[in-house]
């Protein structure tokens, strides 16, 4: 799976309530929620070291 | 209409018996898997695509397993066998030989949840049959394999394709496993992949379970080293058991919610205006909609949508171009929100739906 341009958004614009990120080539949002396997795998490779998610604007 | 009454004289005694019926399993729901006649494809909707990703979906519940990109193409074609109508075909565009540590296929996972009455990791373990058309190019052995979720057990089997371009019906059965984790819950039950090409690491014992991800075993075909190669699969089952029973056919609808469990496509990219519901204004720049989904997803799903000069419209009041992101979201309904590039009045509302042909939206919650 290649995830990148992966940040936290948030709704009100203090916390976080998802990702966005391109993910095989297409736009995500991907909700904060383990049972994601989207989510699943973005905390797997920033585990990994291998991405980082940016701060929410 | 007159009656035939059955009797001792027409129908011996225990000449009909539960075991005649049917063998360890149910006469209906007896199928694990879904979307098995190909006959969904919410993504695509039947156009060819090549895969640069691994775990690229492409069929619904269908995945591309690759290790480069851009060797093969899926698609779902009406090349079938007597008695369906779609099977999902495999083109080799770029023929190559795969390393040690590399492979090519398409999978299935099947979630926790449809398999506790396995009994999988325990003595009680039972066992499975699955089978499938299959059709190919390319003959020989071809390398499958029932997984756990952590692929760290294995069953590797080797089916034969013994004439090419021909439709061949194939049965493999395989005793359950009575060690290793088995999920469950919402997650990976098990997962079922089918080889078109893997590395030495891949290879292991036949016909026995192992710890790895053995996917086939020494001097099985790799279909993927064959330039233009094809091969077609339709009519997928596993069942309780050790007998294959006929395809269970489902009706599309029926087919199409469980699809809908893992990957919704409300708007598909080939329609301008699709109504999403109401979206309303919030302020700052930002609009707000709420959207149920057909059915309960297997989990808060992935919003997936793409973007383009106003490619969404709250009608009569703003055009914007997306993508959407979320919050609020739970398995039967999302909060979706969204820059509007321009203040809105709080509670300023209106119909919320697609703006160009080419607008996409879509939820995921695939394993």
């Amino acid at each position: 799976m290649i995830i990148t341009q992966a940040q936290y958004c948030s709704a009100d614009g203090e916390n976080n309530s998802c990702i966005s990120a391109i993910i095989n080539g297409e736009h995500h949002a991907v909700p904060l929620d383990p049972a994601n396997s989207d989510y699943a795998e973005i905390m797997r490779q920033v585990e990994a070291g291998t991405l980082t998610i940016a701060d929410a604007d | 209409m007159a009656l035939i009454k059955l009797n001792t004289n027409s129908l011996s005694d225990n000449a009909v018996t539960t075991d005649k019926i049917v063998n360890d399993g149910n006469l209906g729901n007896r199928n694990l898997i879904i979307n098995g006649s190909m006959a969904i494809d919410q993504r695509n909707g039947g156009s060819s695509v090549t895969p640069t990703a691994d775990q690229t979906y492409v069929l619904d519940r269908f995945g591309a397993g690759l290790s480069v990109a851009s060797k093969f193409s899926l698609e779902q074609t009406t090349t079938v066998p007597a008695g369906f109508k779609n099977s999902m075909k495999a083109t080799v565009v770029s023929a190559y030989t795969p390393g040690a540590s590399e492979w090519f296929g398409f999978f299935q996972k099947v979630e926790g949840l449809n398999t506790s009455h396995l009994d999988f990791g325990t003595s009680n373990a039972k066992t499975l049959t699955l089978s499938f058309w299959v059709r190919s190019s390319v003959t020989g052995d071809y390398g499958f394999s029932l997984a756990n979720s952590a692929q760290n057990r294995a069953y590797p089997v080797l089916y034969n394709i013994s004439a090419a371009d021909t439709w061949e019906h194939k049965t493999i059965t395989i005793a359950g496993d009575t060690s290793g984790t088995w999920l469950t819950t919402n997650g990976v039950g098990l997962i079922l992949l089918w080889s078109l090409g893997a590395g030495s690491s891949f290879l292991q014992t036949a016909n026995a379970w192992g710890t790895g991800l053995g996917l086939g075993t020494t001097g099985q075909t790799n279909w993927i080293t064959n330039a233009a190669a094809t091969f077609y699969i339709t009519g997928v089952q596993l069942e309780l058991g050790e007998t294959a029973t006929p395809f269970e056919h489902r009706s599309y609808g029926d087919e199409l919610a469980r699809c809908q469990r893992y990957y919704v496509q409300l708007i598909n990219g080939s329609d301008h205006s699709v109504s999403i519901g109401s979206a309303l204004g919030s302020g700052a720049n930002q609009a707000r909609a709420v959207v149920q989904f057909p059915v309960e997803m297997r989990s808060s799903p992935s919003i997936v949508s793409n973007s383009g000069t106003n490619y969404f419209t709250i009608e009569g009041i703003i055009s914007f171009n997306g993508p959407m992101l979320t919050t609020y979201k739970n398995t039967r309904a999302a909060m979706l929100y969204f820059s509007t590039g321009t203040t809105l009045t709080n509670g300023q509302s209106g119909v919320f739906r697609s703006n160009n042909a080419s607008t996409s939206l879509a939820f995921k919650a695939e394993l």
